[in-house]
């Protein structure tokens, strides 16, 4: 990966605000992500971290303010947006192919093509063995998997993960965060990562975006610039981690 | 990964005791006890025979059309025709009807106000009406057997898109799925099991129906002959048919399991 600042500018977010009724959530958040980055959006419980990962993925619009990808407002129609979300999201009538080729029919992307992206998946994650069986005979964690793989294969111009680990055991969680690691290296997608765990957030992102209370805004921006891979023992990492966490101090 | 264990009790003798041996005993005994009873002369053989009478009684129809005009296989032939076509035509029209209205705004507010009206009249209640203007035949039984079916196919398919889940809705929102992609890929599939449960449902029904029209508005099939059983004070035939009722709708409804269960093969994992 080339260093974060020469990297050209993939998503912009300008005074983006939303209001439900008097209720202000969001407000005058802007900020740049960058193609192919590694974003972590961390903040209290509560903040409104749902309703921002909404009006970027445009399940809702905004009271003001302005999303734009490759410099156009962005549009699920015509960008490739994914969304991991924190439930479970398998279809469960659908095979573990049919599932990681879901969005790619839905935006009909010719059959080869859509193969082709689909075994490389496939090999990604060592699923080949389940190509053909069905989310309910996958345990909890190989679905999420899945899940993550579906969103890789869109090759989307942006990729949000809402706490996709947020129900898995620690033990699963390390697994599954070098793993979302290797696919990001191995396909240069654009993610943007909200959790609630700091220490997640500082293990895998170039850059942790902190908000602040409701009405959220942006508290802070740290770039991680640790080598990977990670140990969550180095002193610089604790000292991240540290930081970070004096920042949000929801407790 | 793992596999999730599917438990299904295993070993070919314990599976035959529990799905053949027992059911077969139960219905032994059934019977041993009514022939005994009718034998012992503890009820009069004239109000209810034995299943021995009835047993002549069923090896006679099958070829004579006395006393109702047809023989048992033209009788059930006449049956199952009716019921199908009625249940059929149900099925064509409520399940896209029920799948349209849960989906899409518009439909739901046109058609409901009607079908509310209609829902709460038990299809018995449209016998007369439908004599009146149809006579009794084919499509009168028809009309009111397909009414009966029509209410389970609307409501279950209707059910069943209002229980998307609505996270799969937000996935394929994300994708930029179009309103048309996200019901036939997303709440039609996800809904299959609510509609099979009510095409079952509209299945078992119908067959009730019918054999009460048959009884009413008819001059042939199953409900028929139990009526000239009747009249004619053949207790034997109104037994028997009843008991072909009850044969032929457990064997429909079988049938259906077996379908569903191939058709929704993702279902039995979990």
């Amino acid at each position: 990966m080339s260093e974060l600042n020469e990297r050209p500018v993939k998503v912009q977010v300008r005074q983006l605000t939303k209001k439900f009724g008097d209720l202000l959530v969001l407000d005058n958040v802007s900020f740049d992500i960058r193609k192919g980055e590694f974003l972590c959006v961390v903040g209290p419980t509560g903040c409104g971290k749902t309703t921002f990962l909404n009006l970027l993925t445009r399940l809702i619009e905004p009271t003001s303010g302005q999303l734009l990808i490759d410099g156009e407002p962005a549009d699920a129609r015509r960008h490739d947006l994914a969304f991991v979300f924190q439930e479970s999201s398998a279809f469960p009538w659908l095979t573990v192919e049919q599932n990681i080729g879901f969005g790619l029919g839905i935006k009909h992307v010719p059959a080869a093509e859509a193969k082709k992206r689909v075994d490389r998946i496939l090999e990604l994650m060592g699923l080949e063995a389940y190509r053909k069986a069905y989310p309910g005979q996958l345990s909890v964690s190989s679905e999420q998997r899945m899940v993550i793989g579906r969103a890789f294969a869109m090759e989307p111009d942006l990729l949000l993960m809402d706490e996709p680990y947020g129900q898995m055991d620690i033990k699963m969680r390390f697994y599954l965060e070098d793993e979302v690691i290797r696919l990001w290296q191995q396909l240069g997608t654009t993610v943007v990562f909200i959790t609630h765990n700091i220490e997640e957030a500082v293990y895998l992102a170039e850059r942790v975006l902190i908000l602040t209370n409701k009405p959220a805004s942006i508290k802070e921006e740290v770039a991680i610039d640790l080598p990977r891979p990670r140990q969550v023992s180095d002193p610089r990492f604790i000292e991240l981690r540290r930081h970070i966490t004096e920042q949000i101090k929801w407790w | 990964m793992a596999q999730k264990q599917t438990s299904m009790p295993s070993g070919g003798w314990k599976e035959l005791k529990y799905s053949l041996v027992l059911p077969l005993l139960t219905i032994a005994a059934f019977l041993g006890v009514w022939e005994l009873a009718s034998r012992l002369g503890l009820v009069s053989a004239s109000l209810l025979p034995a299943p021995s009478q009835l047993a002549r009684t069923f090896a006679e129809k099958l070829s004579q059309t006395e006393p109702d005009g047809a023989t048992l296989g033209q009788s059930i032939l006449s049956s199952l025709q009716t019921s199908f076509s009625g249940f059929l035509l149900a099925v064509v029209v409520g399940v896209p009807l029920g799948l349209f209205m849960g989906f899409f705004e518009p439909v739901d507010r046109f058609v409901k106000p009607v079908f509310e009206m209609i829902r709460p009249i038990p299809p018995i209640a449209f016998i007369p009406l439908t004599i009146v203007m149809l006579g009794i035949g084919f499509k009168a039984k028809m009309f009111i057997v397909c009414f009966a079916a029509f209410v389970p196919c609307v409501m279950n398919s209707y059910t069943g898109i209002k229980l998307t889940n609505p996270v799969l809705i937000n996935v394929a929102k994300t994708c930029g799925a179009s309103r048309w992609q996200i019901f036939s890929q997303v709440c039609v599939p996800s809904s299959l099991q609510m509609v099979f449960g009510g095409v079952r449902l509209a299945l078992s029904t119908s067959w009730v129906t019918l054999v009460a029209a048959e009884m009413l508005a008819s001059s042939s099939g199953l409900g028929y002959m139990i009526q000239m059983g009747r009249m004619l004070a053949r207790p034997d035939l109104i037994i028997l048919g009843m008991l072909l009722i009850g044969v032929i709708g457990f064997l429909i409804s079988l049938a259906l399991g077996a379908l569903e269960r191939r058709m929704a093969a993702w279902r039995a994992m979990r």
